[in-house]
Order: C-alpha cells, then structure tokens, then sequence
C-alpha cells in the first residue's frame, strides 16, 4: 500500500511530474526512435556533406551527408540501453559486496569493506578509465568499466544502510523472536533499504549515461560504425566552428536524458524522505473566554510580567494561547506540563527567542519594568543579555561543539560588558568556578565534548551568570541527565537563587522536580494555564481534575505498591487542533456537556486559588475524604480512574482508565 | 515460572586500549515468578546486561541459566525462546513497514500452526495488552507511543515467553502513558506468572513493579535486596545517593515525609540536612574507559577514602558482595539495624 | 592496516595524546591505500587480455621484435620477481618507457603534471570561492522557509547545472565564448586567457553542488541548539552567524570538498580533452588508444596519488578545524 502511493506522490509534485514526463519520453524515444529513423539516419547525401540547418535536415548533416537530428534521435536507444545495462551491473555487484558483512559474518565483511572503502576513495571517471584499460578499448569494454567503477559506492551506500537498520532494535527484536539471519534480511531490512537504494540506482542511471556519453567522447567507448551520443558529440567537437549543431545537438540530447534520470531520482527521494505523520484535520482555533486580570502580586519587586501571552505559528497553529505570569525578586516558579503543553514555547518568546515565521503576541511582556516588545533593539538586547539567563534541556547539544567553553563564556561579558579579552576570559574562569566545575582554568580551555554531561549543565548555568541576572528560565535543565547527577544541578539552581535572590522560572514535565524547587507551580495544559497553586497546595492535591490526575499517575517511594497507578486515559491535546470547549474535557472524567462547549477561565475559585475548570467544587468535594460521601459516585470513580481496578482479576480489567480505547478513538479523528 | 541466573557475565566491547567493560562479573538472580527491578545511571552497564540476556550481546565471560541450563542449551532444546526482550523505544523497535500484526505473528511460537490459528493467536495477544484485536491491520505510524509500547510487549509475549526482560520500556513515554504501561506490565507479571529483569532508572518505578532490586554502578552489582529491605535500609552508599534522589511523598515530598518546608517554600532532599562532604558533592561520574581502582565508587563516595583519609583499602582492593542473596558491594557497608525495616530511610552514618 | 594499527598502539606509550596518534594512525591508512593503488596498477597490465607487447605493436609486428620488447620489459620473468622489480624501480623514481615514444615516463610525467594541476587547483579555488558565500547567504536568506521563490530558483537552477557533466559544460562554453563571441580561445595553453574555459568548464559543476550542500549544512546549523544559545546571549547577528554557524557548517562540508577535489582531478580527463590542453589527461587518452602500457600505469598512478593527497589534506583539516575528531579517531 505504501510502494504504490509512493509512486503517485511523486506524480503528484510539479518537479515529479515533468521528471517523469521528461523520463518516459526519453525510454519512448529508445524504444520507437531506431525503427523510424535509423534508415535515414544512416543514408549519406553527398550533395549535403557538412550542411548547417535547413528544412530538409533540421540540424544539419556530417561529413558524409547523414541527418545529425535523426542520427542523435536514432542513438538514444544505445545510450540509454549502455547506460541501463551498465547501472545493472553496478548495482548487482554493489548489493553483493553491501549485503556481504550482513548476511556472511563479520569477519568477511569486514575484509569486503576495507575494499570498498579504498575503491570508494577514487573518483568514478578514474575507476573507470582503470577499468577500461583491462577490459579493453570499446563498448563491451566500457560497459563493464562503468559497472564496476559504479558498484564501490552502490555497495557502501547498501552497506551503510543495511548496516544501520539491523542495528536498529526492531530488528534485534526479531532475532530474538528467532528470526533467521537470510528471512531477517528480507522481511525485515530489505523492505527498509529498498526505496532509497531505487532512488540512488536511477541517479547512478543518469550519472552512467553521462559517464557513456563521456568514454565514447574520449573515443574509449562505442566504437565506429555504432554511434552514441558521446561519439557524435566527440565526431562533432572537431568541427564546431564550421557546424556548430553537430555538436550541440548530441550534448543537448545528453543534458536532458541525464537530467530526466536524475530529477526523477531526486523527485523520488523527496517523496520518500520525510514521512511524517498525517496530517491532522485543521479547524480554526477558538478564542478562548477572555481571562480576568488577575490582581497584581502582592509584595515584592516584580522581575517578570506577562500578561496574555499567544505564540501563533501559519497554519494557523496557536500553541501558546494566553498566559499570565509574574514572577517577584528571588521567587522560583514551576511551569509542568506533557509534551505539547506549551510550556517551553512560553519560555522562548517571554526570552524573544521565537523565530520567524512563529509570532509572538502579549498584552505585557514586561522584564525588569523594561517592555521587551518596543523600544531601542539594542538596550532590549543588552537587558535580555545581562539580566535574563537561559539553560536548556540538551547540555550535550547546546554548546558550540568548534569553540573552547571559556570563550563561550566570556563573549557574553565581551558584548555586553565591554571587558576586553583577558578580563572576560577571567570572569569566565571565575563563574565556572561559582558553578563549582573542579580545574575551572584549565576547563575553560577545553571543548564542550571534553565536559560531562552533568557539568556541561552546570558551565551552561555559569553563563547565564556572566551578567548579573535577575531571572534564570531553565527549560527542562535536568530531563538529559541521571538522577544524581540531575540533583546536583537543582542544588546549583537553588544555591545561585538563594544567594542573590535570583528569580527562577523552571520548566519540567516531571511535576515532582518542580516540587523541589519551587514556590509556585504553574499547571500548563493545551498552550494554557489551567491552574496556579503553591507547592504546599500542590502537596496537598491540586483542584484541577488535570493536575490531580498528573500527581496520581507518577509513583514516587511511598505510592502503594499493590494498587495500580491511576492513569490519565486519551493522549495530549493537539495544539494543531483544538477543541472548542476545554481542552482537557475528552480526558476528563468530570466533564460534562457544558465543559465541551465553553472553555473555562482561569480564575479564582471558592478557596481563593486560581484555576480553569467548571466542576472544582465537584472536584474537591470527590478528592476530599471528609466530604467523599456526599459527592456523587460517578465522580468519585472519575476522581480515582483506577477504582474499579483494584481487583486481583487474573487479567486486566477493561476500562477507561485502563485502556487505549479513548486514545483509539482520538486517534481516528485526526 | 523459571529463574535466570547470571554467573560472573563479563561483557566486553572493543579491543585493547579502546576496550570497555560494560558488564563486570556480575552475578544476579532473578527468581522464578519474581520481578528483579535493576537500576543504576546511564553507561553503568544495565541494557548490555539485558541484550546479554537474550543473546544480542555476546558474552566474554560467565555464564547465562535459564532454569539452570545454559541459555545456548536452552534455546537449542526449545522451539520458542524462553527468554524475551521489551526494548526502550517504541519508535525503533516497530519494523515500519510491517503491520501490527505482522510484526506479532512473526515471534508467534511455531508450535502454532496454520494460518487461522496464528491469527487467533495474534488477536489474543493484542487483547492481552489491551488493543482491540482489530488493530493488527495497522501500521505502527497509526498508533500512539503508548500503543506501540503494547505492541511491543506484545510481540514479546508472542514466543510465550517464561521470563521477560524490560529495558526502560516507560522512559520514552510521557508521564500520562507510562502509568498504563506500568499497570500492564503488572497485570501481566500477575496473571502470565513470568519471571521479570525491569530495567529502569528511574527507582521509583522500579520499586513500584519489583520484588526484589538491584542497583549496579560502572558494570557491578553493589547491591542486592528485597525492595522493602533495600529501600528501608540501604546499605552502600550509592544505593543512598540514588534514594535521596528519587521523589517522595507526592510531589510535595521534599525531604522526610516529617520534614519541615524551608522558609523558601521548600529544600531540595534529606541530604541537605545530612552535610554532603564537597571533595565528593560534585565529583563527576567515572569515566567507563577508565574505571577507577579499588572500590569503582571510591572517587564519589562520602564514607570513602575522599573524606575518611584512614580508609585506603577503598582505593586498592575491590569489595564483592556475597552472591546470589541480599548484600552490598562496600567495604564500610552501613550494617543492618536490629529490627524490623521501618517504611523510610534513615541516613546512616 | 592491522601492523599499521600494532604499530601505533606499540609507541602508543611513547607518544600519547590524540594528534600523535592521529598522525600515525592515518598515515598507516595512507599507506595501505598507497600500496593498494601500487598493486592495482602494476596488476593492470596483466589482467589485460592477450599480450600487451603484440596489442601495442599491432599484429604485424615481427615476432622477434615483440619478443625482444618482452625481454626488454621485464615481461618474461615470473610474476612476483617482475612485481619485485616494479617496486624497486619505482622507489628509484622510474615509472618504465614508454612503448611508443620510448621516452621515460617519468619525464613524460614531468613535462605534462604542471598543466594538469594548474588546472585543478584553480578550478578547485574558483569553485570554493564561489559556492561558500553563495551557499551560506542562501541559507541564510531562506532560513524558516522564508523567501520561497528565491530558494525554488536557487534549487532548480544549481540543481540543473549540477548535472551537466564538465565536458558538456566545455562544450557549450566553447561554442558560446569561443565561436559566437570569439572572446577568448578554445583551445591550447597560451596566455591567462586561455584558462578561462577550461577552469570554467571544470568549477561549474562541482560549484554549484558544493553551494547546495553549503545551504543544506547552514541551515541544520541554523537550527543547533547551539545556536539559539548564542541568540540567547544575544550577540550581535554577524558574530552568530560568522563565529557559530560558518565554523560549523564548514567542517561538515570539508568531506564534501575532498570529494570534488578530487573528482575534479579526473574531471581534468574529460575537460583536457575538450580544449586540446596539454596535460596529463590528453595523454592519458592518447596513451590508452595507442595502448601504450607503461605510460597508462604511470598516469594512473599519478592520478591515484593525487587523490590520496587530497583524501589525506581532508582529514588533517578536518582534524585541525573539528576538535572532536581528533578524539573519535583516536
């Protein structure tokens, strides 16, 4: 089903059409060309030896009179057949030799390889000549040399790919099931490798047929009386002054065949490369109910101000629609949420690091009192590069892998602080040492690749801190790292903040780190805020039905081992297609008829906490035990989604809260 | 039910100066009808020792049983393999060009013959992971992380397996999916009576689905316990820095469970209240190229040589533990309290 | 390669740290390759078909002359004596005679290496100087999927004159600027005019394949982590993208330059051919029609050499401007 849509999304793109037009007049023309013309390609006319164009002969005649145009028409079927016969060889012998480390064993492979790679390492024309010497002065001659000097990089290219999807684990899967080596190789790896090894065999069709053109040009290959394009056009060249057609017209008929091949390989890659998932149904996004604005905090210097922030990207896609947040003088604020939720994108554009064509919308962004959407670029760049610090999820692929870490480092002091070279480099060495990196001076000479993960992390801390940052956002600074390693960089978070009342907005998916380091916990779902409690009213359970189930689903040391977990069913909001009531309502177990068809506002409930959902007195009436008999039991159930599971039944119960079958359906919306 | 016993399995990768040992004499039980929860941090060696499991990786040194024989012996005796794996990530472990249920059908047993039959079979499998029998005609780019993740176990289950080894099957999922994945494998340890290697890092999950756990650092088991015993009290010092890594007592869980919230709303775990010595606070994770002498903890270790000057003996002799039962790798082991293992740890000093 | 290997692990202790190493290690690959091409080519002659000495002199050459030219060539004796003394003769710098001109090859060599590498190197420059800005200002233009139609001409036009083949792309020049516009001459090596073409012919293909690639590579860089970092520390554009996106782009397209560089060098082949140049690839041409035996093999090796030269200034650079590599290969 996918090799023949394959083929039709390629009839489908403006470049895969004309290929493909262009290709098959091209194989038309080998097959019906020698039939129609060869007699009068081959009749001489002596009262029009070397004429120009005229209408008799459209391109003229050569040196014993024949018609160049029906001449060139009539050597398109040798051309492309020498070029087709020659491709066959080449990719035959290259799958042998790239299929031979996988299905013969390592050892012989490993010799084939050492092989291939040295012959890889010459240039095709030169393995060619190589060969046409052996073989011998003329067409069979230069057929085999352009097969063999084809099958090197045919056989490295089927080696490497072979190679890499048997590494990969659902071919180990197989092997375990006890497939065979040869039966792995053909339901498994083949099918794999199999459409960009036809892409790369019509582009190495083009490339032989130019190589031909190229042999027979030189005269070592199709030998007179036969003719290819690459003879005429060799025959022609001495007279180009006289009658330039004689040879203009076999290199065009070369251009376009070569071209036609190797479009239509191109054509056929760009099909295969990226093949994402469907594309999801579009709707336009809802605006949602507009948000009150919550009172200004109280206390504090505010270091962070955001209201109403939207990030749209064309499509239109809105992963962002609308967050609040403040963040005071040495406050930590959490920001959870899954994959999807927005939070990251929220922490990009309040550090204007959205790029176009993503655009980014705010009522107020507002850093340190300054407005970050007006004013003079430049004091907004040196505000942002001085007092905002950002870390990111990746230390491994966050640092520029060609320049040494400490003049990473210093280049921020160097453009905002005007130090020059040696003062910088000095102020580096001293915040890698704040950062506690063990050999600060000597580290700070070393590449990124030489530095840990851990300390990576920790030297990308150290350079938010080269200025005298107000406000350190870290998006998922500890998701790459291991568990211990992970504590030591919250510590470091921790440490810098308590210090010198650094404010902190940290962005996680695991609720349980921002619960160690935060004060206040921002729960983001489907590009909003749907509720904003601090840690002890975290710890206490959350009144959004979603930031309960979020808690309830990850097991910590104390959850009970002999209960299964609580789940959350269906899968995360698509940004790319949101409901128009809340956007957590087809997960939720308390949703009703009126949730799917507003969505709720963030707002301060009956307890003074600020959170977006109709149903919190339902909520918390469920979740608490003083009040659970009173609440309605369908609510209960939906408080706890695994309650009726709690049997020892043989196997697992079906239910909502145990099963795919909500994600199913989801799924086939899309 | 059955038991597989690792005896003194070495692995080895590369040759002389590039050679890593990504698996050191490790000796390791899983017991029959058991689930073994191993944890220990990224290159310390614990999927080499479930691809090892299997026979993916060979083995340069001991010995795999399966119900004390040989595992080559095993496999030879057997039309099926007794002995399957579950991989970390649902998108790499699903052939893309094969059907669901193609990819199941291939690992089912060949005991079961005829086209019909393996179909039932198939349909079986997948509602044992609860996916309706009728996604074996879908390809894995039509399902969610979550349901490839089934699919995965799935296909596992298919070679009726008596002991499956899980390799950080959650990790690759969101928090939202993982609490399904975990209940399943549960369910099925429950009701399918395997014997279970659970792979994790993560030793809240692990303590979450295990009987028994067992933490190895730098291709070494250092150590080995029931999961109460080890949780309650853990005796080398590296099981104690996992431990007061991993969350606790919900998400506010920030220290003890009685622990009082800092003036900052919050402190960061119970090692702050116990003073991490600094020789050791950053100390980098050893390099698996290079494995220090001695004890291989001794460079991190807070009651090691860093920070007791008088204890050299880590640095020059390795410790073992004793094997195939409940023990720690440590010269200066915390030793076991007399009484009953009360239900949260205590630093011990 | 494994004695090469042994080698480098035995004075591994006496020279540590990862550029010695990488020294010796890459200069053992050299020398397999080295001895590869070596072999090759002395094996050329004797897997050609019938007697290379009778094919040379044509069949009515009298059998006493083509069996004196045997004796003179060595050709008589057994095989691994006659590869023993190919081996010394070339470590003494003698290539052999040439059957036809019965001149050294070594001096044939000499006289026509010159022109050839000229050729190549300049064509080679022209096509750096030309694809790098062009590629990177392209990336940069059409970062994001900005600037639609300049990127689809961009594409299809580079993509097009990638295909044309230099002897095609000779052939056109020279009816273009030889014979219509009769700027410059078509063929011979008299004057700086006389390079235009041949340069021309040989760098357009080679130029606008590296461009492309110069695009692609840009803009995966333009997408690193690494540099939304540096946006993040909010340096100035230019230091963005000179000092953290060029560097980077341009190790990953070093390989891509050996490659040309040396298809370039045999590209000389072709192009040589088409403007009469005296180089070494009109006499390699001549040499295989006239099947002059020894000159073919001196050529190719020639060649060979050459290649390898390039292959090894690709990985010393890429050593030298990627810090990692020194380490992976170590």
């Amino acid at each position: 089903m996918r090799a023949r849509s394959t083929w039709r999304d390629v009839l489908r793109t403006p470049l895969g059409a004309a290929a493909t037009v262009l290709l098959a007049a091209v194989l038309v023309l080998a097959v019906v060309a020698p039939p129609i013309w060869s007699a009068r390609a081959d009749a001489p006319d002596t009262g029009q030896i070397l004429a120009g164009p005229s209408p008799a002969h459209w391109m003229g005649t050569d040196s014993l009179g024949r018609d160049i145009l029906a001449r060139v028409l009539v050597a398109t079927r040798l051309s492309v057949e020498l070029a087709l016969a020659a491709t066959g060889i080449g990719v035959l012998i290259g799958l042998l030799l790239g299929t031979a480390p996988l299905l013969l064993g390592a050892r012989v492979g490993r010799l084939v390889l050492a092989a291939v790679n040295i012959a890889v390492a010459f240039p095709g024309l030169l393995l060619a000549l190589f060969f046409a010497v052996i073989f011998g002065v003329g067409r069979t001659g230069a057929l085999l040399a352009i097969g063999f000097a084809i099958a090197p990089g045919f056989a490295r290219l089927t080696q490497t790919l072979t190679a890499r999807v048997a590494g990969l684990d659902f071919a180990a899967a197989a092997r375990i099931a006890g497939v065979g080596r040869f039966r792995l190789f053909l339901r498994h790896v083949l099918p794999n490798v199999g459409e960009p090894l036809v892409v790369n065999a019509t582009i190495a069709a083009g490339n032989a047929l130019l190589a031909f053109a190229g042999l027979s040009f030189l005269g070592l290959g199709v030998q007179p009386p036969g003719y290819d394009w690459g003879r005429l056009l060799g025959d022609g060249l001495g007279g180009i002054y006289v009658h330039p057609a004689a040879a203009l017209a076999p290199g065009v008929a070369v251009v376009v065949a070569g071209l036609a091949f190797n479009l239509f390989g191109e054509a056929l890659a760009k099909t295969i490369g990226p093949r994402g998932p469907l594309p999801a149904g579009r709707r336009r996004p809802q605006r949602p109910a507009p948000v009150p604005a919550a009172s200004p905090p109280a206390g504090g210097e505010t270091v962070l101000d955001v209201r109403d922030l939207r990030v749209a990207f064309p499509g239109p896609v809105t992963p962002v629609r609308g967050v609040d947040l403040t963040i005071r003088r040495g406050e930590a604020v959490g920001l959870v949420g899954e994959s999807g939720s927005g939070k990251s994108l929220t922490a990009l554009a309040v550090a204007q690091l959205v790029e176009e064509p993503g655009e980014v919308r705010a009522e107020r962004l507002e850093l340190l009192g300054t407005d970050l959407t007006a004013g003079p670029v430049r004091a907004r760049r040196r505000l942002l590069g001085t007092s905002l610090a950002m870390v990111f999820q990746d230390p491994m692929t966050s640092f520029n892998p060609t320049m040494r870490v400490g003049r990473q480092l210093a280049e921020v002091a160097r453009t905002h602080q005007g130090m020059n070279r040696r003062q910088a480099l000095a102020r580096a060495v001293d915040r890698l040492r704040a950062v506690r990196i063990p050999a600060a001076a000597r580290r700070a000479g070393q590449f990124p690749h030489e530095f840990s993960g851990g300390m990576r992390q920790r030297a990308m801390i150290g350079m938010g801190l080269m200025g005298s940052p107000a406000l350190v956002i870290a998006d998922e600074p500890t998701t790459a790292l291991d568990v211990t390693v992970q504590r030591r960089v919250l510590r470091l978070l921790a440490d810098i903040r308590a210090a010198d009342g650094v404010a902190l907005l940290l962005i996680s998916h695991d609720i349980t780190v921002v619960g160690q380091v935060c004060d206040r916990v921002l729960v983001m779902y489907a590009g909003r805020v749907v509720e904003e409690l601090t840690v002890a009213e975290l710890r206490a359970g959350g009144r959004h039905p979603y930031t309960r189930a979020l808690l309830a689903a990850v097991p910590d040391l104390t959850t009970d081992r002999h209960a299964p977990l609580a789940v959350i069913p269906g899968r995360p909001a698509d940004p790319a297609d949101p409901a128009p009531g809340c956007a957590f309502a087809p997960r939720c177990g308390f949703a009703d008829e009126r949730c799917a068809r507003a969505d709720p506002p963030l707002a301060v409930d009956g307890t003074g906490r600020r959170v977006a959902c109709w149903h919190t007195e339902r909520v918390a009436r469920a979740a608490d035990p003083a009040t659970r008999p009173a609440a309605d039991p369908a609510d209960l159930a939906a408080a706890d989604p695994v309650a009726g599971l709690a049997g020892p039944g043989p196997g697992p119960a079906p239910g909502p809260g145990n099963s795919d079958e909500r994600e199913v359906r989801i799924g086939d919306q899309s | 039910m059955s038991e597989l016993r690792f005896e003194q399995v070495t692995v080895r990768f590369g040759r002389r100066r590039h050679a890593l040992t990504a698996v050191d004499r490790v000796d390791l039980t899983v017991p029959a009808g058991s689930v073994v929860g191993l944890v220990g941090e990224s290159g310390s060696g614990k999927s080499t020792l479930a691809r090892a499991a299997v026979g993916l990786t060979p083995v340069s040194g001991g010995r795999v049983f399966f119900d004390g024989q040989p595992l080559r012996r095993a496999y030879r005796g057997e039309a099926r393999r007794p002995v399957q794996l579950v991989f970390q990530d649902p998108y790499s472990s699903l052939d893309p060009r094969m059907s669901v249920g193609a990819s199941v059908g291939e690992a089912v047993s060949r005991a079961v013959r005829g086209r019909a039959a393996r179909r039932a079979e198939v349909a079986r499998l997948l509602e044992l992971v609860d996916l309706p029998a009728d996604h074996a005609g879908r390809y894995p780019a039509e399902l969610s992380g979550g349901q490839r993740q089934r699919v995965a176990i799935a296909r596992a289950l298919a070679a009726r397996p008596r002991v499956l080894v899980a390799d950080e099957i959650t990790s690759a999922l969101d928090v939202s999916i993982q609490g399904t994945v975990l209940n399943l494998v549960r369910d099925l340890h429950r009701s399918l009576r395997l014997s279970m290697l659970f792979i994790s890092h993560n030793l809240a999950v692990v303590r979450y689905v295990s009987d028994f756990v067992a933490v190895m650092y730098l291709g070494r088991i250092v150590e080995f316990g029931p999961v109460d015993e080890l949780l309650a009290e853990p005796r080398h010092p590296y099981t104690r820095e996992l431990l007061a890594a991993a969350p606790r007592a919900g998400a506010g869980g920030l220290g003890r469970p009685d622990a009082d919230p800092g003036p900052r709303g919050g402190t960061l775990d119970p090692a702050d209240a116990e003073p991490v010595p600094p020789a050791v606070a950053d100390a980098e994770p050893a390099d698996p190229h290079r494995p220090p002498s001695g004890c291989r903890f001794h460079p991190r270790c807070p009651v090691g040589p860093l920070v007791h000057a008088e204890r050299a003996i880590c640095r020059t002799t390795e410790p073992t533990a004793p094997a195939h039962r409940a023990g720690a790798a440590c010269h200066f082991a915390a030793s076991p309290r007399p009484g009953a293992p009360t239900a949260h740890p205590e630093p011990v000093a | 390669m494994t004695t090469a290997a042994a080698e480098a692990d035995r004075r591994a202790g006496l020279l540590d740290g990862p550029w010695p190493r990488f020294a010796l290690r890459r200069l053992g690959r050299l020398l397999v390759s080295l001895w590869v091409l070596v072999t090759a080519a002395f094996l050329m002659i004797h897997l050609i078909p019938g007697d290379p000495v009778r094919a040379a002199l044509g069949s009515t050459a009298p059998p006493s002359l083509v069996q004196a030219r045997r004796e003179l060539l060595g050709l008589n004796d057994p095989l691994w004596l006659q590869y023993l003394h190919y081996l010394r003769d070339l470590c003494a710098g003698d290539l052999g005679t040439s059957i036809i001109s019965g001149l050294p090859v070594s001096q044939l060599i000499g006289d026509r290496l010159p022109a050839t590498l000229q050729l190549a190197v300049l064509a080679f420059l022209v096509a750096v100087l030309v694809s790098i800005p062009l590629g990177l200002g392209m990336a940069v233009l059409t970062r994001n999927g900005r600037r639609r139609p300049a990127e689809l001409v961009f594409t299809s036009t580079t993509g097009v004159l990638a295909t044309v083949p230099e002897f095609l792309v000779g052939v056109g020049l020279v009816y273009v600027f030889g014979v219509r516009l009769a700027w410059v001459p078509v063929a011979g090596r008299a004057g700086p005019g006389s390079y235009v073409l041949p340069v021309l012919a040989l760098a357009l293909g080679p130029a606008m394949v590296l461009a492309r690639i110069v695009r692609v590579e840009t803009l995966a860089v333009l997408r690193a982590d690494y540099l939304r970092t540096a946006r993040a520390k909010r340096l100035p554009d230019r230091v963005v993208y000179l000092r953290h996106a060029l560097p980077n782009a341009l190790t990953a397209t070093i390989t891509l330059c050996g490659l040309l560089l040396g298809g370039m060098v045999a590209g000389t082949v072709l192009v040589e051919n088409v403007f009469a140049w005296p180089g070494l690839g009109s006499t390699i041409v001549q040499s295989i029609l006239a099947k002059d035996y020894p000159a073919v093999q001196g050529v190719v090796l020639v060649y060979g050499v050459g290649v390898l030269l390039v292959n090894l200034v690709v990985d010393v650079a890429l050593a030298l401007l990627d810090p990692r590599s020194t380490i992976r290969e170590g």
